[in-house]
């Protein structure tokens, strides 16, 4: 074990040693403190049980395996036509020229590398990162905190005109972006963040969100069409009372995705709904790694993860419900679902239920399958043509997790990237 | 408007042969109906004629206005004017009722070379058809044939054919699982298609779905061949008396 933990901790040592750790500002100490925490962890390895269908080695080398930005041609890019705020990156940067000025009513936004200080993200920089590395050790989650360059600290007083609009653009071929963002919805309010593109060759971003009392916090994002990019993402979010989460990510492309949700109901009654729908076709590797903990009663807790593969690419689910003592009249549930389209696609899943109070509904389940001759037969006797059936298939199959996208309007532009994405890869 | 010729068929997996010469005629604006025991391939004449996979045509051919039909992918033989009426609709969990007819309506449309219908136009018609087969907007809305009753779904097999107006349509055992009222509702649906320009084919064990749908030509099928033609009185002949004498007589 301990030849293991040094293999581990070497590898971090190697890793950080050309990253610059600020040691002024409002975030210096916590940062010191996620080093701390990153030092004794070191950085994942194959060999970790919760690294066992996901490799680990390209996030955690040195330097970021190149990637060539997608050239946008045909298409406009997702968003386009919502009313939004407008907060751009490039590689990781945040580009005000780019970007509409950064006032919102009932919002308050600032730069993680800014020169202000936002008092309220001192005491929560990091803070829900560090709760959730028990009972499982996120080691790059840490890093991100000791290291993030850039970010947003974002929080909302009231009911935000519009949704804030993360765009992450991506330039150069070798950028690395470490990106930490901490949304805090106060008491009452309510945010949508929307979030697309790349970000950079390999992108280690952190999205800390504390929802206090009634608050609400939507979340809809897509991870850019670059088929070379690789990311690991954490979304670590906490729900106060009767307060709701719905986060809903769409993946195409990429060629290695890992997105972690650590979600922890702390106050009664509230609500939260995790869901992706990731297509991949070839070289491609999505991981949907979710903790959801409940810790208070009456909470409802929904995972609707949809997987489409064809021609190798690999799908991973690892999802878990903790219900503790005490938590009684938990509501959760937990899908992961893989359509494979050719028989040399794979998908793995790890569902997991623990559940130490006696008067809870969970239940999960996990399929995965091909699309259904039969239904398709049915479709082309009315005329629909094949490719058409098939497109008709698998956005059905897909329906269930876009369904958690509450705004039409959203879940329009999520359907119509879909619906571009399996004409772009039909029949290959 | 339909001529099937000799017609063999065998299973893909397995060395099965179930029709065995079938020959039939069917002119513009008649009724055939087809009555036969279990097994005797009345429903995979229906699913050959739709294009289903899983069969091997070793001989024959079927001609819808003179162009073959078993060349054809099952989507160009629908937009060649065939419908089939499901024994067992399929149920479609995430694709709207409405999406799906109007999907396929469009699609046949532009597989003929017409204009698509607007959402406001083909809102209408369906509609209009829908309250005549007592479909609410409810059952529209929601997935094809998901969480549908028996009868609701047979109903939704003949929306599917008033919304496509083809012109040779087979009814699989439209009947089967329906009370008396669901089925004088299915069978007042196609009566209401019926026209000088649009053919039936109804396949069925009971004479009881000929009350409603009157038949010009009644065949009896057994071992994969149509062994007997006649009028409505066959039909009659079969539920008084069953198969047995007609088969033995043949024999």
């Amino acid at each position: 074990m301990a030849a293991v933990l040094q293999a581990k901790q070497d590898a971090l040592a190697l890793r950080i040693a050309g990253l610059d750790l600020p040691n002024s500002g409002w975030s210096a100490s916590a940062r010191a403190d996620a080093l701390t925490r990153l030092s004794a962890m070191g950085l994942p390895g194959k060999r970790d049980e919760y690294w066992r269908y996901t490799d680990p080695s390209s996030l955690t080398a040195v330097d970021p395996t190149p990637a060539a930005p997608f050239v946008y041609s045909d298409e406009k890019m997702v968003f386009t036509d919502i009313d939004r705020l407008r907060l751009v990156f490039v590689d990781g940067v945040f580009d005000a020229a780019q970007s509409d000025d950064p006032t919102l009513a009932g919002v308050e936004i600032s730069r993680l590398s800014g020169t202000g200080d936002p008092h309220w993200a001192r005491d929560m920089y990091g803070v829900l990162e560090t709760r959730g590395q028990t009972p499982v050790q996120r080691p790059l989650a840490a890093l991100n905190t000791a290291f993030a360059t850039d970010g947003l600290m974002i929080r909302a007083t009231g009911r935000a005109a519009k949704p804030i609009s993360l765009i992450y653009l991506h330039n150069s071929e070798s950028s690395d972006a470490i990106l930490h963002h901490c949304i805090k919805i106060e008491a009452g309010a309510e945010l949508t963040i929307l979030e697309n593109g790349p970000a950079a060759a390999r992108l280690n971003m952190v999205m800390e969100i504390d929802i206090a009392e009634g608050g609400s916090f939507h979340h809809i994002r897509t991870q850019g069409r670059d088929h070379d990019r690789r990311a690991v993402t954490h979304l670590f979010a906490r729900l106060g009372t009767e307060s709701r989460f719905k986060s809903f990510t769409l993946t195409a492309n990429g060629r290695l995705t890992r997105n972690e949700a650590i979600i922890e109901f702390t106050g009664n009654d509230a609500v939260a709904h995790v869901a992706g729908a990731a297509v991949g076709d070839g070289k491609f590797h999505h991981d949907d790694t979710v903790f959801v903990t409940h810790d208070a009663q009456r909470c409802e807790s929904r995972q609707v993860f949809k997987k489409v593969l064809k021609n190798g690419a690999v799908g991973v689910f690892q999802g878990k419900i903790l219900v503790k003592q005490g938590a009684q009249k938990t509501d959760g549930y937990q899908i992961s679902q893989a359509l494979m389209l050719d028989d040399d696609s794979q998908f793995l899943a790890k569902p997991e239920l623990e559940i130490y109070a006696d008067d809870v509904i969970c239940s999960h389940g996990s399929t995965s399958g091909a699309i259904d001759d039969n239904a398709l037969f049915y479709l082309q006797s009315r005329g629909v043509p094949k490719r058409v059936a098939q497109s008709l298939l698998v956005l059905a199959f897909l329906a269930e997790a876009i369904a958690e996208i509450e705004d039409e309007a959203l879940a329009d532009d999520i359907r119509i990237r879909m619906e571009n994405w399996l004409a772009r890869h039909e029949g290959k | 408007m339909l001529y099937i010729k000799n017609l063999h068929v065998k299973l893909e997996e397995e060395d099965k042969v179930i029709l065995k010469g079938v020959d039939l005629k069917i002119a513009p604006g008649t009724v055939h109906a087809i009555m036969g025991p279990n097994g005797s391939g009345k429903s995979t004449l229906s699913y050959v004629l739709s294009g289903k996979g899983g069969y091997v045509v070793t001989e024959g051919s079927a001609l819808l206005e003179g162009a073959e039909l078993l060349e054809m992918e099952p989507e160009a033989r629908a937009a060649a004017g065939l419908f089939l009426a499901f024994q067992y609709p399929v149920e479609i969990p995430g694709v709207g009722n409405m999406t799906f007819l109007r999907t396929a309506v469009n699609a046949q449309r532009k597989a003929r070379g017409e204009d698509e219908l607007s959402a406001g136009e083909f809102l209408k018609v369906v509609r209009e058809k829908a309250k005549a087969l007592k479909i609410d907007a409810e059952m529209l809305k929601r997935p094809v044939n998901v969480g549908f009753s028996g009868g609701e779904k047979k109903r939704n097999e003949i929306l599917q054919m008033a919304m496509l107006e083809p012109k040779m349509c087979i009814l699989d055992e439209t009947d089967s699982g329906l009370d008396v009222d669901a089925m004088k509702l299915v069978a007042d649906g196609v009566n209401a298609l019926r026209s000088t320009g649009r053919s039936f084919l109804v396949i069925t064990h009971y004479q009881r779905l000929l009350d409603h749908i009157k038949p010009d030509f009644v065949h009896i099928m057994s071992d994969g061949r149509i062994i007997k033609t006649g009028g409505p009185e066959l039909a009659l002949d079969v539920e008084q008396n069953g198969y047995a004498d007609i088969l033995a007589e043949v024999v």
